[in-house]
């Protein structure tokens, strides 16, 4: 029983990850109908920016386990990877928007490009970020339930990561006019409303989350630079399970999807478990090709 | 006699199209200040194309937009919004997803200065309290006519120098019918806003007209002063 409770809270902390993931990918498609191929590497780009501070703070202090130098981390990844998503929105893909295939492939190009830059930078291998000490604990439920903190300080983080995302579209000013040009791009515009800013800084935010996510999978294991291109796949699919630019679809799917993934890996092996995974979502998606939420309404 | 006033909105050799076809062509039309300048036709005979070039929506081939001072025919949509336009489109377009209060609070996006934001809305609750009473509800869920009521509000909201009306009247009850034109006869009265309404109710286009535009196939056939036109021949043209 207590097995099956540790597996569905691992379960729980991946589909958490995966959802930070696969918002920043519902929005820049709900806003731009950008299918934004390099969407992983914004959280290589975070993951290795948490590496960087916590190698930056190690030479300077001498304390690799800087339980500060982490809480830093998160705000940081944020911003890095979202002025890394503003440059690329702003200096390749809002030239694209009407060409969808093409930007399919020029932001799939930015991805190898932003591999090959780490690579160049940090090298091939895979580095591990210290975990602070006080990660390193447990929480003991019963005796045979056992939760790592990691995984729980994770599921914090996103949480408070959807509700600041939650205030900033439906309470903020800035967020009503995402939400306006979302629904009717030419009639916000009419109103006033410059599109384009609201393109650039939408794409930023989407790339800032997944800058939070990579900074969180350090926490998980050892990072490299193709870290993005093995979770932005299963973000694809949460997308689409969900209906594409539904958020609380995503949300949704982001939990079956992270559930599934961690349940069918456990009973088999991690390979047939992504096989059924997706024959799984196949299936769904011929029977709902809209996915689990669609846009309603008059 | 009295000075005729300096056009407002001059509009020259405006040539439109969507993809390989031409919709309009060597359009010319004028919009002085403080009146209301009445654009009719049968359907698909260029009025929302011209609206929409109008408003920034389309890129124009050929042609001129002036607005006062300024030459916008390049200019995007939101500057214009800003410069003063305020549009109804055909079919309304209002945020179906977002609530009624905030459908309004996107028609302040070219509200000038800080102030007085929260005063204007207030004003267009008083000037249709339907939309008072549904204010925290989705917009998609309204009727057709309070959907009208609120594009208009929308667009009423900041103010606007030249008000674009794309057929406000078209496939809503009577009873709103009767309201907005009610409403647009006070406005012409209270000569604040400037408007260009598209209308093919042709008893009460030229009764709100100063000037009118005919159209046929793309380009002005006929124009004049309301009270001068033959009111017969323009049934003619706009008559299906």
């Amino acid at each position: 029983m207590e097995v099956w409770a540790l597996q569905l809270f691992n379960g729980l902390s991946l589909s958490s990850i995966l959802l930070l993931i696969a918002l920043g990918l519902a929005l820049s498609f709900g806003l731009m109908n950008v299918i934004n191929l390099a969407h992983g590497e914004f959280i290589m780009i975070g993951a290795y920016t948490t590496y960087a501070l916590q190698q930056a703070a190690l030479s300077f202090t001498g304390d690799p386990q800087s339980g500060v130098t982490f809480l830093i981390a998160i705000p940081v990844s944020f911003v890095v990877a979202g002025a890394a998503g503003y440059v690329v929105e702003n200096a390749l893909i809002r030239f694209l928007y009407r060409r969808p295939l093409d930007t399919l492939l020029a932001t799939w190009g930015v991805g190898l490009f932003l591999q090959q830059l780490a690579r160049s930078i940090f090298g091939a291998p895979n580095v591990q970020v210290v975990a602070p000490p006080w990660l390193g604990s447990a929480l003991t439920v019963t005796s045979d339930l056992v939760l790592p903190i990691k995984r729980v300080f994770i599921l914090a983080l996103v949480t408070a990561c959807i509700g600041g995302l939650y205030w900033y579209m439906y309470r903020s000013s800035e967020g009503r006019r995402m939400r306006g040009v979302m629904q009717n791009r030419e009639m916000a515009a009419s109103l006033g409303v410059s599109t384009r800013r609201v393109d650039s800084f939408t794409f930023a935010l989407g790339s800032g989350l997944a800058g939070i996510a990579g900074c969180a999978l350090t926490l998980i294991g050892p990072i490299g630079p193709s870290l993005g291109t093995f979770y932005v796949v299963d973000a694809f699919i949460v997308v689409i399970l969900g209906g594409l630019g539904q958020v609380p679809g995503t949300i949704l799917a982001a939990l079956i999807i992270g559930m599934l993934n961690t349940m069918l890996e456990f009973g088999t092996t991690a390979v047939v478990g992504k096989v059924l995974v997706f024959a799984m979502v196949i299936l769904f998606l011929q029977w709902r090709p809209a996915g689990l939420m669609r846009a309603k309404g008059r | 006699m009295f000075r005729q006033p300096d056009p407002f909105l001059t509009i020259k050799g405006l040539s439109v199209g969507y993809g390989q076809s031409l919709v309009l062509t060597d359009v010319a039309l004028d919009v002085p200040e403080g009146q209301v300048v009445c654009l009719m036709g049968r359907n698909g005979v260029g009025k929302t194309t011209l609206l929409k070039a109008i408003m920034g929506l389309l890129n124009p081939r050929a042609g001129q937009i002036r607005f006062g001072q300024s030459d916008m025919t390049r200019w995007a949509p939101h500057k214009r919004a800003k410069a003063g336009f305020g549009y109804v489109p055909q079919g309304r377009h209002i945020f179906p997803y977002l609530t009624v209060h905030e459908n309004l609070q996107m028609g302040l996006e070219a509200f000038a200065g800080k102030q007085g934001r929260a005063e204007a809305v207030e004003r267009m609750y008083g000037l249709f309290p339907a939309l008072k009473t549904y204010a925290k509800k989705v917009a998609g869920t309204l009727s057709g006519g309070q959907q009208q009521q609120l594009a208009l509000a929308r667009a009423l909201v900041r103010q606007p120098s030249l008000l674009l009306l794309d057929e406000p009247t078209e496939g809503i009850q009577p009873s709103i019918v009767q309201e907005i034109e009610e409403l647009l006869h006070r406005l012409r009265e209270q000569n604040e806003t400037t408007i260009l309404l598209v209308e093919q109710f042709l008893d009460f286009a030229l009764g709100i007209a100063d000037y009118c535009y005919v159209m046929e196939k793309g380009a002005i056939v006929l124009e004049g002063a309301a009270r001068d036109l033959d009111h017969n021949l323009v049934r003619e043209y706009v008559a299906v």
